[in-house]
């Protein structure tokens, strides 16, 4: 018996037995997150929940459940994961129990390099129920750059190992040569083998909770429990676009350059509303680029999820999502590569997905959507050795603001869209390598303006303490800001800047800095932008306006030129004045 | 020590709608409860009310201990004080910027205002390194200059804190010097002397709620101290902290961000010390009010604590607390029906205004009350609360009908059965979360719900989640009055090492153990009250090199009360080594071998042992019979039917007295419901205990 979440019961499931049985699978997709971030090693799965966790089909492998706290972007692509296992084990005779694949192909299973997925086969009474999985960025998988985003890949082999699905445990048999393999292409091993061994645990974790659940309501009445999830979450979502008028919405969007050449690259979308089906077309895209902003095409469709998701929120997350939305994403594009070509930057272009989503949307709901976030993931690699000759590579990824929404201003210094992750401590980091930041601040006028403000971006400055060091930094957003919505305003670049003997710079690629050479005292500076506006500027209240630049988060004369308010430095508002230039400015 | 004049403990826990009074006579061996509305605008006054209407000359009590929320309520209601903050050059938006996080995982419309706004937040040029290092020195004048700025923009409270402060304090210090000299009350906040752990954010957070509410909690505790001296009161007042031991008010003054859930953890002491005195040391209390159902796991007759807990999104305090995981499913959770037919309990709430339907006060979604008053569960005749004379069933009757029974395609009755299950299953998941989530056996923990409505769903409990019974205190309603009266003083202290093991100064981090308890063994010398015993814990936040997470690892050594001289504790590399292994071992399984180790945080409880008094004090005669306690029958739907039901008088039933399910206890505090296949029965303390039959 597994559970058939293709076709619809005849007999529904009583809803009170169906409400019980959704909270008791969510809180085990939840606990295997939860001992997972517990036990890691690296700070990018302890502190960022850069991993995820949950219950997928035994033959699509698409998603049954899913932990709440887990890198939202993972809920789309960790079902391409598991089919993929399912494939790669098909050819083989399939699977068998106490089997765990292990492997971390993007191509097939989404994401990039950095996320290893281990997947676990789940039997029941000598049957094949669902599987269990579990994903995570590790610190290190070897390629041309530690922390391995590396701006300038032409082929995924400079990005890191690249491993397919192949057994970690045969027939419940560990195998540690797998395991050296794995250690032996890290410039962490013994961080790889301690966040391994987390997922290990965690799904073992899933097998006994999920055998639990089974002993309390029966494999019958579990399956069909989440076959009926799906159905659910699918006629909630059919309901929800068929709310919304019909229609064609149109939004473009541009990534900077791709790392090697500094030209565009073009995320076009078209949404088109029919009855209760979405379609997503991406005809307009870019082809696939040299440079390691391409994703594969299991990655665009998580990331349409993930922007979905965050504007029909209370829809639950399962495959029920996505059954009434369609795809035209053309092969070969920058959404939808195959192997070799690089994807290690990948966060750069689904956030871009996101964006266009919400633009176009905004279109047809604008109660619904909000202004974009601030768009990129900001990863800043400091890598050196220490006096003593030990290697440090301190790696975490820098926020922004999130957009103006229909309930009020954007969030100051948010996290991505695709994320849950926090920010490590900065005292956590300078206990930890050697380098001192000089501010760690919210970046004035970097929300875009709007009815509802975007948040401010924030301003980090970091200082090297040791002798040398390299910076790679990995972005985007510096030619392109991140829009707002409905007549609401972009927000400020993403602004990069480092120090050298002869003063400070901004990287060729504007967004990317690639093995930039740093010694004592020389910094290290992100500008990152803040949030779309949501709705004309002209029409914020001028008091809000006025109170933004009494607290500084408006500039005077950003007041004035892109609010038409006329407040002084000290937040004082001239009301008679600002009638007048907002009256000028409407009739222009 | 209190002398016989004057043996007279109280316990004072201030509820949103009563005011919860225990007394306890030592002298006589006597006690008794009391129950006054609260004063709203001032809780002292509802205070003093509730122990006059006792006893009239407050020369008699020698202590009073009291659960106070008028710190949480400050916090939840962002009702403190304007609070100024000084702070390193480059850093004043680390309180704003929190740990780059947003409220929800889907949906991206949260926002957040700090409690310091943007204008109270000033730099001074200075800097700390994480090694301690001074690498740049505090100009004092700087400080002064900020500080009247800050009194010019109003700032009643200050709060000092700066970068990597917990490795060396002399900038703050320095700078504390300086701010006094200028500000005009006693109300600065130090963040390293408030908090001396690493991580910015929740160091000045916790820091600069302190600052924001000390002015309110400070004045509110003179008020009441004030008032109860008039009265002719001698003795000493003593104050719930988080982690759930007492403080002397000088140090509740100076450190209210420890109150934030004083009230909540003087309930779970009491629950956890009635379950262990009945032999169940092992229970989950279970705390249901209107809006949320709060569960605290006792293991061993132990309280577990969580190192930090978010009041809210970006309010962080991080001080012990008694663990208590909160979700929203209370008496006034709304029931409704998502658009793909799902059937949802909560979390949103009508509280108690307008609160359940049947309250008739303009709420017309049906809640959780209300499906049980429409099963007969509640007595809509005798509502508890006090605010109303009855109950509409049949108000609550056509919400369900039409918000649930219909989109569901169910009978009425149906849909406020399946409405009190989801609850249930939802308060089940709780349970789980902090028992199995734990790795804790249910099957060796009972409920102990207080408060006003947990003793509903508690045999529901025992059935879902596998709990081997349930155990109903005597007076469920005034638990955390009586929590007051038994818990301990406790001081907590936590100081950041972040070495590793293989170079921990070990002799040095003993002296500072010793220089601690001596510190905080001297606040309980001060705090004017009698101890049976001094305890000690000694704890390490420890990790493998590479890690960012810590496990607690509890380092037993011999330390006796003002006695212990360096070089005797038994303090070794070797019992942290293996005091580690062993925790690690329990958390995760496996140990890694081959990677280092490092301590990161030092922490050290001294805990006062106050005497305790026998609960039997509380017992029902053994005389008299089951039958008298009988007050009728009433038809009571369970289990897809109505069925005659026995409706008992709680109170009237003696001790050692056995009910068989289904049946209805009532109290003026609760109801209890013993669903078919349970038997309760009265213990020797005047506990009520279900079991399966």
């Amino acid at each position: 018996m597994s559970p058939d979440t293709g076709k619809v019961e005849t007999q529904p499931m009583d809803p009170v037995t169906l409400a019980v049985l959704k909270g008791r699978l969510e809180q085990i997709a939840d606990e295997m997150d939860a001992t997972l971030f517990r036990s890691a090693f690296n700070p990018i799965i302890a502190e960022a929940h850069d991993a995820s966790h949950g219950l997928y089909h035994a033959e699509t492998g698409e998603t049954l459940v899913q932990g709440k706290s887990g890198l939202p972007v993972f809920v789309g692509a960790m079902s391409f994961a598991v089919k993929a296992v399912i494939d790669r084990a098909a050819k083989a005779g399939g699977v068998s129990q106490g089997d765990v694949y292990i492997f971390n192909d993007p191509y097939e299973g989404g994401t990039h390099l950095s996320d290893f997925k281990l997947v676990r086969p789940f039997f029941r009474d000598g049957k094949l129920f669902c599987y269990l999985a579990s994903v995570g960025h590790w610190h290190d998988v070897g390629g041309n750059v530690p922390g391995n985003y590396n701006p300038v890949a032409t082929e995924c082999f400079q990005e890191g190992m690249l491993i397919p699905p192949v057994k970690l445990y045969d027939k419940g048999e560990f195998r540690p040569d797998i395991v050296e393999i794995l250690k032996s292409n890290s410039r962490l091993p013994g961080s790889l083998y301690g966040d391994l061994n987390g997922q290990i645990n965690a799904l073992e974790l899933g097998d006994q909770r999920l055998n639990a659940l089974l002993d309390d309501y029966g494999a019958e009445t579990v399956a069909q429990g989440l076959a009926e999830l799906k159905a659910r979450a699918g006629q909630l979502m059919r309901s929800f676009i068929a709310d919304l008028p019909d229609g064609t919405y149109s939004a473009d969007d541009f990534l900077d350059n791709d790392g090697i050449t500094d030209s565009p690259l073009q995320i076009g979308l078209d949404i088109r509303i029919e009855g209760d089906r979405m379609m997503l077309d991406f005809a307009r895209t870019s082809p696939a680029c040299a440079g390691p902003v391409n994703i594969s095409r299991s990655t665009a469709i998580a990331s349409c999820y993930v922007a979905l998701k965050h504007v029909f929120r209370d829809v639950p997350a399962n495959a029920g999502v996505l059954e009434p939305i369609d795809f035209n994403i053309p092969i070969e594009s920058l959404l939808s590569v195959s192997a070799p070509k690089p994807v290690g930057g990948y966060t750069e272009t689904i956030l871009r997905v996101i964006d266009v989503i919400f633009v176009a949307l905004s279109q047809a709901a604008p109660d619904m959507v909000n202004g974009c976030a601030y768009g990129t993931i900001n990863a800043l690699s400091l890598a050196g050795h220490r006096a003593d000759g030990r290697r440090w590579v301190m790696f975490s990824f820098f926020g922004g603001g999130h957009g103006g929404n229909p309930e009020g201003d954007g969030l100051n210094h948010g996290n991505a869209p695709i994320s849950t992750a926090t920010i490590p401590p900065l005292e956590i980091l300078e206990a930890a390598y050697p380098v001192q930041f000089t501010q760690w601040a919210l970046r004035p006028d970097s929300g875009g303006p709007g009815t509802q403000r975007g948040g401010n971006g924030a301003i980090y400055e970091i200082k090297l303490l040791e002798k040398n060091a390299d910076v790679f930094l990995f972005g985007e957003r510096g030619k392109y800001a991140p829009p707002g919505v409905l007549d609401g305003e972009s927000a400020a670049f993403n602004k990069f800047t480092y120090e050298q003997d002869d003063g400070p710079h901004e990287p060729p690629m504007v967004s990317k800095m690639v093995g930039i050479k740093l010694t004592t005292g020389q910094k290290v500076r992100l500008e990152t932008p803040g949030g779309g506006g949501y709705g004309s500027p002209l029409q914020r209240d001028p008091d809000l306006v006025a109170e933004d630049v009494r607290l500084g988060y408006v500039t005077s004369a950003a007041a004035r030129d892109r609010y038409a308010c006329i407040v002084d430095e000290s937040g004082e508002l001239d009301r008679p004045g600002t009638i007048v230039l907002r009256q000028e400015v409407a009739s222009q | 020590m209190s002398s016989p004049s004057n043996r007279i403990i109280v316990g004072v826990d201030v509820g949103g709608t009563f005011t919860d009074v225990f007394f306890l006579n030592e002298a006589d061996g006597t006690c008794d409860v009391a129950k006054v509305p609260s004063t709203r605008g001032d809780q002292s006054i509802g205070i003093r009310e509730g122990i006059t209407s006792r006893i009239a000359d407050l020369g008699q009590v020698g202590t009073i201990v009291h659960g106070t929320t008028v710190g949480t309520n400050a916090l939840l209601e962002r009702k403190g004080v304007r609070t100024g903050l000084i702070t390193t050059r480059g850093f004043r938006d680390v309180l704003e910027m929190r740990r780059r996080d947003r409220p929800q995982t889907w949906g991206l419309w949260g926002h957040f205002d700090p409690i310091v706004p943007r204008d109270l937040r000033l730099e001074v040029d200075e800097r700390v390194l994480a090694d301690g290092t001074v690498a740049e020195e505090l100009d004092p004048e700087q400080v002064r200059e900020a500080a009247r700025t800050l009194l010019e923009r109003g700032a009643q409270a200050l709060c000092i804190f700066f970068i990597n402060g917990y490795a060396n304090q002399q900038n703050e210090q320095k700078a504390l010097e300086a701010a006094k000299q200028v500000w005009p009350n006693e109300h600065i906040s130090v963040a390293s002397e408030i908090l001396p752990e690493i991580r910015e954010f929740e160091r000045g957070s916790t820091a600069s709620l302190n600052a924001y509410l000390q002015p309110l909690v400070g004045s509110y505790l003179e008020r009441l101290e004030a008032g109860l001296r008039d009265g002719g009161f001698g003795g000493e007042v003593l104050i719930v902290q988080s982690n759930g031991g007492v403080m002397s008010v000088a140090t509740a003054r100076a450190l209210p961000v420890r109150t934030a859930l004083s009230g909540p953890a003087a309930g779970v002491i009491a629950a956890g010390y009635i379950a262990e005195s009945a032999g169940f040391p092992n229970v989950i209390t279970c705390d249901m009010g209107g809006t949320s159902f709060d569960v605290s796991l006792v293991a061993d007759g132990q309280s577990a604590l969580a190192a930090q807990t978010s009041i809210d999104f970006g309010m962080i305090v991080r001080t012990p607390m008694i663990e208590i995981t909160t979700i929203g499913a209370g008496g006034g959770s709304i029931a409704s029906v998502d658009r793909g037919g799902l059937l949802q309990v909560g979390p949103e709430s009508a509280g108690s205004d307008p609160g359940p339907v049947c309250y008739g006060l303009g709420n017309d979604r049906p809640t959780v009350t209300d499906a049980n008053v429409v099963m007969g569960r509640i007595n809509a005749d005798r509502p508890i609360g006090g605010k109303l004379d009855r109950l509409d069933v049949e108000a609550a009757k056509q919400a369900i009908e039409k918000h649930i029974a219909k989109p569901l395609g169910l009978d009425v009755m149906a849909a406020a059965e399946a409405i009190v299950r989801v609850a249930n299953a939802r308060m089940a998941g709780a349970i789980r979360l902090v028992s199995i989530e734990r790795g804790h056996d249910p099957k060796r923990f009972s409920a102990m719900p207080f408060g006003g409505g947990g003793s509903l769903h508690a045999g529901a409990l025992i059935k879902e989640v596998g709990l081997a019974s349930a155990l109903v205190p005597r007076y469920p309603g005034v638990t955390s009055a009586l929590g007051c009266v038994i818990a301990d003083m406790r001081h907590d202290r936590v100081q950041t090492v972040n070495t590793r093991l293989d170079d921990l100064p070990v002799e040095t981090v003993e002296a500072q153990i010793l220089d601690i308890v001596g510190h905080s063994e001297s606040m309980l010398g001060e705090a004017g009250v009698g101890f049976d015993r001094i305890d000690h814990i000694v704890e390490f936040d420890m990790l493998y090199v590479g890690q960012t997470h810590t496990v607690t690892v509890p380092v037993p050594l011999q330390i006796e009360a003002g006695r212990t001289q360096a070089g005797r504790t038994g303090l070794s590399r070797d019992l942290i080594k293996t005091s580690f292994e062993d925790a690690y071992k329990a958390a995760f399984g496996r140990l890694l071998d081959g990677i280092p180790m490092q301590v990161m945080n030092l922490r050290v409880a001294v805990v006062g042992r106050r005497p305790k008094f026998d609960l039997a004090l509380l017992a029902p005669s053994a005389e008299g019979q089951v039958a008298d306690a009988v007050l009728g029958q009433r038809n009571v739907w369970q289990d897809g039917d109505w069925r005659d039901t026995t409706i008992y008088d709680r109170m009237a039933l003696p001790l050692g007295a056995r009910v068989e399910g289904p049946a209805l206890l009532e109290q003026a505090d609760t109801t209890i419901f013993v669903d078919a296949g349970l038997a309760a029965s009265v213990d020797r303390f005047g506990n009520l205990i279900m079991e399966r039959q």
